[in-house]
């Protein structure tokens, strides 16, 4: 019982962090239209910006010492690395979606895969392709509950994961841009005869989507202990599936999306075979895509030709 | 074309590359020769690619696994069949030529079957989900072959002698067989059926309304594309000493895809050139090595931008050529 | 806009050809010519420079890259200067055969270093054999790659030797009889070892409680860690490179699993103790030579690669160094920098004074070595015992 619980909380925790990066997912195809290949990337930027960030904030000074970092510095970690996603997100639609937004479907995906293995092997180049230990931005405190041990980290996880999503939700639901991103994941072409500047729309999707990201990036680092250049590959997929999973285009689908995805690749992991625990997640889109393609919580759409 | 006629011309082609290939064999280095074997197993890979991705619209992103899937379909039954001929027909290269023909055709088999899989719940989707899709199935061959231990899983299949796969894998077999899935593709494009499959990427809906039965078109486009992938796979894999799951990761599905996007998607000649294209610039862009992936993924990138229809678009070299030549006697336009 | 379009698009692909041309042809210029009467004597090395391994390419060119620049500052081998060519295979095994026929065809090399990776060693290797240039790989663990044929050796141990030394050490010093394995299956080192373990380890009397597994690249192992936690062992053998064993060792502290972890030497690098800080301590592993007890030939070396690099160097790096060294010496031997003379030469190596002991090539062309067993205690690895073939 409690290795089901252990793996319970471990497998919540990640569903958190792909629940923060199927958001970029969804918000972006619910409006182009398009599966944003590059997001892993960004999330994979993210982090390393927040290493970087915690890096230069003296962060090896407390480690050495053995004293915590300070709050209101992690704080600023997050800030600053949020802030650089966000910049490298809408720098990726403004040079390398936006000229192909009005071309046939399949140009737009292959931009999109060159963009994600363009940051990838830049990544290599500029970072190591060495992995490298995230700094203890958050010391870690162990408790243990049941005989299940959760560390303070994986708790942090679900908090923020937890604001942010919320901080979303309000924004979509009560700003004047998140309602403007609900009309043009309507119809964005009579979001445009509406007077809406779709061009602004959108930059801000990615912006905010990268963002997202970003901070799941920092809590992945921490979580997991070290990152290296190419860990956005897989992890974008699986937050791309739970997207797809909780409804492409639903929010809080992309959120139910990340949580069982995470549960189903630890369980699995745990229970069957770690070796299957990336091929779980292909087999759930394969179901999924049969079975009820516009996901759990997402809406049918008629094709009208 | 009477079938007699077709069946010397087929004959004088093979004689012809099996002469051409004494001469390449006799005239460059042992490196030259794996690049130009290379650029023809990446020319049977694109062309294949290219029935499913461009003729028929259906944007597959995960071949690399059926190309695996033929690899070690070839290898396996190569090395099962190795000791039955070899006691029939003794050892030499009559033996070698018939294991090496019933093994690739059973690898052929065995990566159309799977494709044949892989495209029945695939091909319901559209465009992006597709993609992805058809990416999951190909990771999840790759895993299947890593986790099979009667294959080597992770250190991959070596056959049973100490040296690796025996090396059939020339010059005659690799442009032998280009040559027989060009013309079968080719045949198959410019047929009833290639229209249709044309008719399917156009506007599946309107062709679906025109009673084209799409569902089975696709798959069997898939499943050809797939087969011809296998082939490729059983080629490779007797190029190497052995065959391992690491090779057929996701990197070898993109450039698979670079090969036909920088040809043109829809086009056979494209295809080609693609394929060679891929082969030579990876060794001709070896000193910059560390740049190689980044420029790859930067080529891909600004094709998409400013020229998302490759070299040829959908249009094949020859029809270039003879358009030149109906372009000389000046048509009257005729009223609608 | 058309017109400008296609010639903004064959300048971009002009001037990327021409670069690349550029640059192969200045790298042929300066290759031409027979390896045996040049001024110079070419060696080639094939490796991981790019992709997802490209550390451990890297780690174990900088050791060999470093060993020929000594040798040439000391004024070459057989008065001639040395050439050291690295060709990157991507971690391919299909390019890894072509990295070692071009290095033959046209850097016209006299022996080849490499792989670490021991598939991808069967895939150069069978080149190198077929053309008689001989090959010797620094790190390649796999029994199978000296069965290639006899132009090609290693100096590493192989696994069922280390496999057995870890199961002779956790059954005869620490005395334990359950043990857990955690291995890489993607990794064919770590399969190979992990296998060698369970088998000398079931024959001295102990069992395996459980067999877990991971892949090169994870960085969650909790679930893994969790099973584990869950059996009676009083160890756990993980026989994996450092970049994932650290991050295990900091699971397991982090969810109570407070057995000792067992090792072989894949766990040898700097960033072993980066990324498992206090976790990895009290753990062991076993390895090519101990830093506390090295001779004065490793201390030398240590320094002067930190200097030269910036960096400590891994196993990988000293094992690089030792391949180009008993090539150099070698070459040496035989006196003319031929091909089948070195292939020789290499055959005879016989008490050679490498970075990590003495080397003597066996019959099989493996090295005869001892392995130490190194503890970790504060953070460093200090010498345990020594356990010999």
């Amino acid at each position: 019982m409690t290795q089901f619980l252990q793996q319970l909380i471990n497998g919540l925790s990640l569903g958190s962090i792909y629940a923060l990066i199927a958001l970029g997912y969804t918000m972006v195809y619910g409006i182009l239209k398009l599966i944003n290949f590059a997001h892993g990337e960004v999330f994979m930027v993210g982090a390393y910006t927040g290493l970087y960030a915690a890096g230069a904030l003296g962060v090896a000074g407390f480690e050495a010492s053995n004293r915590s970092f300070p709050l209101y510095l992690a704080v600023l970690v997050l800030i600053i690395a949020m802030a650089a996603a966000a910049l490298l997100g809408v720098t990726i639609e403004f040079l390398a979606y936006r000229p192909v937004r009005s071309a046939p479907r399949l140009t737009p995906l292959i931009t999109a895969i060159g963009v994600s293995l363009f940051l990838q092997n830049a990544g290599m180049l500029l970072f190591s392709p060495n992995p490298q230990r995230y700094p203890a931005i958050l010391s870690e405190v162990r408790f243990e509950l049941f005989g299940v041990i959760v560390t303070n980290i994986k708790l942090t996880i679900f908090v923020v994961a937890l604001a942010l999503m919320l901080g979303l939700h309000l924004f979509v639901q009560r700003t004047w841009t998140g309602r403007a991103m609900r009309a043009l994941s309507f119809n964005i072409d009579a979001a445009k005869l509406m007077g809406i500047d779709t061009n602004r729309v959108i930059r801000s999707t990615f912006a905010i989507g990268s963002a997202l990201a970003a901070a799941g990036g920092i809590l992945f680092g921490l979580d997991q202990i070290t990152i290296n250049p190419l860990m956005g590959v897989l992890t974008g997929l699986k937050a791309f599936v739970a997207a797809v999973l909780g409804g492409i285009g639903s929010i809080p689908g992309a959120v139910v999306g990340g949580l069982l995805i995470g549960l189903a690749e630890q369980l699995t992991a745990g229970y069957l075979s770690p070796e299957y625990r990336d091929a779980i997640t292909f087999l759930i889109l394969i179901l999924i895509l049969l079975l009820k393609p516009e996901g759990l919580l997402g809406v049918v759409r008629v094709e009208k030709v | 074309m009477r079938a007699a006629v077709r069946l010397a011309i087929g004959v004088g082609v093979l004689l012809a590359i099996f002469a051409l290939g004494l001469g390449v064999e006799a005239a460059f280095t042992e490196y030259v020769q794996r690049i130009i074997l290379l650029a023809g197993i990446n020319v049977i890979l694109a062309v294949g690619l290219n029935l499913i991705n461009g003729t028929t619209g259906q944007f597959s992103i995960g071949h690399a696994g059926f190309m695996a899937v033929g690899a070690y379909g070839t290898a396996f039954v190569g090395v099962q069949l190795a000791g039955p001929v070899h006691g029939v027909l003794g050892p030499g290269v009559l033996a070698d030529a018939v294991i090496f023909s019933l093994a690739l055709l059973a690898g052929a088999l065995f990566a159309g079957i799977s494709g044949l899989i892989v495209g029945m719940p695939s091909l319901r989707l559209r465009g992006d989900y597709l993609a992805v899709v058809t990416l999951g199935f190909g990771e999840i061959i790759r895993i299947l072959f890593n986790n099979a231990k009667f294959l080597g899983s992770a250190t991959g299949y070596f056959g049973d002698d100490p040296s690796g796969l025996p090396a059939y894998t020339n010059f005659f077999w690799v442009f032998a067989w280009v040559a027989a899935i060009v013309a079968a593709i080719h045949n198959l494009t410019f047929s009833q059926t290639g229209r249709s499959l044309t008719a399917i990427r156009e506007d599946e809906i309107a062709a679906e309304a025109m009673a084209t039965p799409t569902t089975r078109l696709k798959v069997t486009a898939f499943a050809i594309s797939a087969a011809a992938a296998g082939i490729a796979g059983g080629l490779f894999a007797h190029m190497q000493a052995g065959v391992r799951p690491e090779d057929f990761r996701f990197e070898k599905s993109i450039d698979m895809i670079v090969m036909i996007i920088v040809g043109g998607l829809g086009s056979i000649s494209g295809a080609i050139l693609g394929g060679i294209f891929v082969a030579v610039s990876l060794e001709l862009m070896r000193d910059l090595q560390q740049y190689r992936l980044v420029l790859y993924a930067l080529l891909l990138i600004v094709i998409m931008i400013v020229r998302p229809q490759g070299l040829l678009g959908t249009r094949e070299l020859h029809h270039l050529l003879r358009r030149k030549k109906a372009a000389q006697p000046a048509t009257p336009t005729e009223s609608a | 806009m058309r017109i400008l379009r296609r010639t903004l698009i064959s300048g971009l692909c002009a001037t990327l050809l021409a670069s690349a041309v550029g640059c192969k042809k200045t790298s042929e210029a300066s290759g031409t010519g027979n390896a045996t009467d040049a001024s110079e004597i070419v060696i080639g090395h094939y490796a991981s420079m790019t992709g997802s391994t490209a550390h451990f390419g890297q780690d174990t060119d900088r050791g060999a890259r470093m060993a020929i620049e000594e040798a040439n500052a000391a004024g070459g081998v057989l008065g001639k200067k040395l050439k050291l060519v690295t060709l990157d295979d991507r971690g391919d095994s299909a390019e890894a055969a072509n990295a070692v026929s071009r290095l033959i065809d046209v850097e016209k090399v006299s022996a080849v270093l490499g792989e670490v990776a021991s598939s991808l060693s069967l895939a150069g290797g069978r080149v190198a054999q077929r053309r008689k240039i001989p090959m010797i790989s620094p790190t390649s663990t796999n029994p199978k790659v000296t069965e290639v044929g006899d132009y090609i050796f290693r100096v590493c141990f192989i696994d069922p030797f280390q496999g057995k030394v870890m199961a002779t050490f956790a059954r005869n010093n620490l005395k334990f009889d359950k043990v857990a394995i955690l291995k890489d299956v993607k990794n064919d080192y770590s399969i190979g070892l992990a296998d060698a373990f369970q088998k000398a380890f079931t024959a001295a009397g102990g069992t395996i409680v459980v067999e877990q597994s991971y892949a090169q690249g994870d960085t969650d192992f909790s679930a893994q860690v969790t099973a584990i936690r869950g059996t009676p062992a009083q160890a756990v053998f993980v026989p994996g490179y450092y970049s994932e064993v650290g991050t295990i060792a900091r699971t397991a502290d982090r969810l109570g699993l407070k057995v000792p972890l067992l090792g072989g030497d894949g766990w040898d690098s700097p960033d072993l103790f980066k990324i498992g800080g206090d976790a990895i301590n009290g753990s062991y592993f076993s390895d090519h030579f101990a830093p506390d007890v090295a001779t004065q030939k490793s201390q030398a070396f240590v320094a002067n690669f930190t200097k030269k690099y910036g960096q400590a160097p891994t196993g990988l790096g000293a094992l690089g160094y030792e391949a180009a060294l008993v090539l150099m010496d070698a070459i040496k031997r035989a006196g003319k920098a031929e091909p089948s003379a070195i292939r020789d030469a290499i055959a005879t190596t016989k008490d050679f004074e490498g970075v990590t002991g003495k080397i003597t090539i066996d019959a099989q062309r493996n090295p005869e070595k001892s392995a130490v067993v190194l503890k970790i205690e504060g953070g460093k690895a200090k010498f345990e015992t020594s356990i010999a073939p």
